[in-house]
């Protein structure tokens, strides 16, 4: 099942085209990161997955067909907005009671106790709390739900590197015990390099990269020779990236898998997730948006099957 | 803890084993399961009422409130106004020194002139006031339904929840619409019977504007008319304070036009060539003396409901295409 499908998804404010082209088919039971640069389109790609925006183009459906945003699929998926809006004038509890009344799933038991744990007094009126335990207080209103998938927008943007720590810690705890699907954006990879098993990397509001995150490591390799020789690559690899270093020059490849041997004179090494992306996001055009089909179609039409 | 909700049935099941028993067998997670093809029933009504509630309280305490002190008021004063005018009613003979001061008495509390409203009681004074009231209670309730989820940004949690957002906001505008219109209704019932023995008497006629407005149906009509236009100010301004400032000079200039423009032609008007149409009517070209030669045009006393129904019948079908429309921007609105 697919939590999230779409095909020629855009989305255009006034002239401007917020997200474009945006064909993705994001298969369930990962933690998917979607990073990119501010303005790249992420918030406009979740909130027309959680059906709070409706496209111009195109269609996107969740977890596993449902239209998004139809009674169905709002009924399945739980999202916290960037900032965790909340009604600052209510105690923690009325909340959970205003969250209970507006769902037909809700673990009240589950909500109290996980406040419980984390200290956060049920009295207190939410525009008291701190930005940690407000985060911490959206993210228990969606648990709640007993959501299929968790989409999180910039979850950790206002918050403390400890209050970072605890939220991912919840979150993956969350993952781990029943099993849900999430999503949640960053334009910083490294927040959520740790949990994510699934990459999208967006930018000007086209979709870069899209993949396992193993399939992307397996799939990429740094050669390293002299800047002075042009390398003769086999056709199944192509230059994402090349960078002069001195004498040296860095070379970024797409490769088949398993990769082949590297050309003589040129070392070959694994490359890490965040100089994959970085790579990607430098080279936005050069990039040109075969993104990975070229050289994993064989995934891909896995994948959207 | 009252309400009925899905939830797992002790605190020591683990959360695969709720998953289970909320989801039920048929959205196993097996891979490539469609979804379930029984459509769930959503959200209960009285669930939104309860949110609706929760969340409106203090505007509503603040409308009962307002209406409340000045209701009690009115009784208060209606309560002596009546008695006052049944003694100088009953009293005889009226030339008498004694009946005299009955009628003044009774006169007081008309008010105008040289007594101040507390102490006069002045109910000429109190109906210029309560005029505002509608469009005072209207966009309190109405501006901020929507306006204020949108400049708070709480609409992204609001309407992704499982009730939807189109049901969320139709329970928010029907029921508050219906409380506020249902208060003002009462409110007027009961400034009615307090006015009563002025147009007894003949002190005023229902036809005056300020009369018409705040008796029969035109009191609530006009209520619903500010929460309607306060409700759909409030989608498309997004900001409260500024879709209050736009519903309030909205009304306003509706309700002039309609006193000045639209209500003297619900019906063609009558015309006398000679005498006076009588004290119930409503002159219409008060520039004429009634005493001089000139044809007085004027809507006779006995058109008076079927005038508080048109108006009010209008008012209600504008109300009803500004919740519409007000639903339609919702169901529409890009985050």
């Amino acid at each position: 099942m697919n939590i999230i499908e779409s095909a020629g998804l855009g989305k255009r404010y006034g002239r401007t085209w917020a997200l474009r082209d945006c064909t993705l088919a994001i298969p369930g039971g990962h933690v998917v990161a979607l990073v990119g640069p501010n303005g790249a389109g992420k918030t406009t790609l979740l909130s027309m997955a959680v059906g709070l925006t409706t496209p111009t183009a195109g269609v996107i459906s969740v977890l596993g067909g449902d239209p998004a945003g139809s009674p169905d699929a709002l009924d399945r998926i739980a999202f916290v907005a960037q900032d965790a809006p909340l009604y600052g004038n209510l105690p923690a509890a009325d909340m959970l009671h205003l969250a209970r009344n507006l769902n037909r799933r809700w673990d009240q038991q589950y909500a109290e106790a996980r406040l419980r744990d984390l200290g956060i007094p049920l009295g207190r009126k939410i525009g008291k709390l701190s930005g940690g335990q407000q985060a911490q207080l959206s993210l228990t209103i969606a648990l709640a739900r007993r959501p299929d998938l968790l989409v999180l927008d910039e979850p950790l943007a206002m918050l403390d590197p400890v209050a970072r720590d605890d939220f991912m810690a919840s979150v993956q705890k969350a993952v781990a015990e029943d099993g849900i699907s999430v999503v949640l954006s960053s334009h910083v990879l490294a927040e959520l390099e740790r949990m994510a098993n699934y990459l999208i990397v967006l930018s000007h509001g086209q979709v870069q990269v899209a993949g396992d995150v193993g399939d992307l490591l397996a799939g990429h390799r740094m050669l390293t020779g002299p800047a002075a020789e042009t390398v003769g690559l086999p056709a199944s690899m192509r230059v994402v990236q090349r960078r002069l270093a001195g004498p040296q020059s860095h070379l970024l490849i797409r490769t088949a898998r398993p990769a082949g041997p590297a050309p003589a004179g040129w070392q070959s090494r694994g490359v890490g997730l965040e100089e994959l992306v970085l790579a990607y996001l430098r080279e936005s055009g050069a990039g040109a948006m075969p993104g990975l089909a070229e050289v994993q179609a064989g995934t891909r039409t896995e994948v959207q099957a | 803890m009252s309400t009925p909700t899905t939830r797992p049935q002790g605190p020591a099941t683990p959360p695969a084993a709720a998953r289970a028993i909320l989801e039920g067998p048929q959205t196993a997670s097996a891979p490539g399961a469609s979804a379930p093809t029984a459509r769930r029933r959503p959200v209960p009504w009285t669930r939104l009422a309860w949110v609706t509630w929760r969340q409106h309280r203090f505007m509503l305490a603040g409308v009962a409130t307002l209406l409340g002190v000045m209701g009690l008021y009115l009784l208060y004063m209606g309560l002596k106004i009546h008695h006052a005018y049944a003694s100088m009613v009953s009293c005889s003979p009226g030339r008498s020194a004694h009946c005299q001061q009955l009628a003044n008495a009774f006169a007081q509390y008309w008010g105008g002139g040289r007594g101040s409203v507390v102490q006069a009681g002045g109910a000429q004074e109190v109906s210029v006031l309560l005029l505002v009231f509608p469009v005072l209670i209207g966009v309190f309730a109405g501006a901020p339904v929507l306006a204020r989820e949108l400049e708070t940004g709480t609409f992204r949690f609001a309407w992704t929840q499982g009730s939807g957002r189109l049901r969320w906001t139709i329970a928010k505008l029907v029921l508050l619409a219906a409380a506020v219109t249902a208060a003002a209704g009462a409110f007027s019932a009961l400034f009615s019977w307090y006015y009563q023995p002025f147009l007894a008497v003949g002190r005023t006629y229902e036809f005056l504007p300020i009369v018409f407005n705040l008796s029969g149906v035109d009191f609530a009509a006009w209520t619903l008319a500010a929460f309607a236009i306060s409700a759909f100010a409030g989608a498309v301004i997004r900001r409260t304070v500024p879709a209050m400032a736009a519903s309030l000079a909205a009304w306003t200039v509706l309700l002039v036009t309609t006193m000045l423009v639209l209500r003297p032609h619900y019906e063609a008007p009558l015309i006398s060539k000679h005498s006076f149409p009588g004290a119930t009517a409503w002159v219409l070209n008060a520039a004429v003396s009634p005493t001089g030669n000139g044809p007085v045009t004027y809507q006779p006393g006995s058109r008076f409901w079927a005038f508080q129904f048109i108006e009010g019948g209008w008012l209600l079908v504008l109300a009803l295409l500004l919740g519409a429309a007000t639903i339609w921007l919702v169901r529409r609105r890009a985050a």
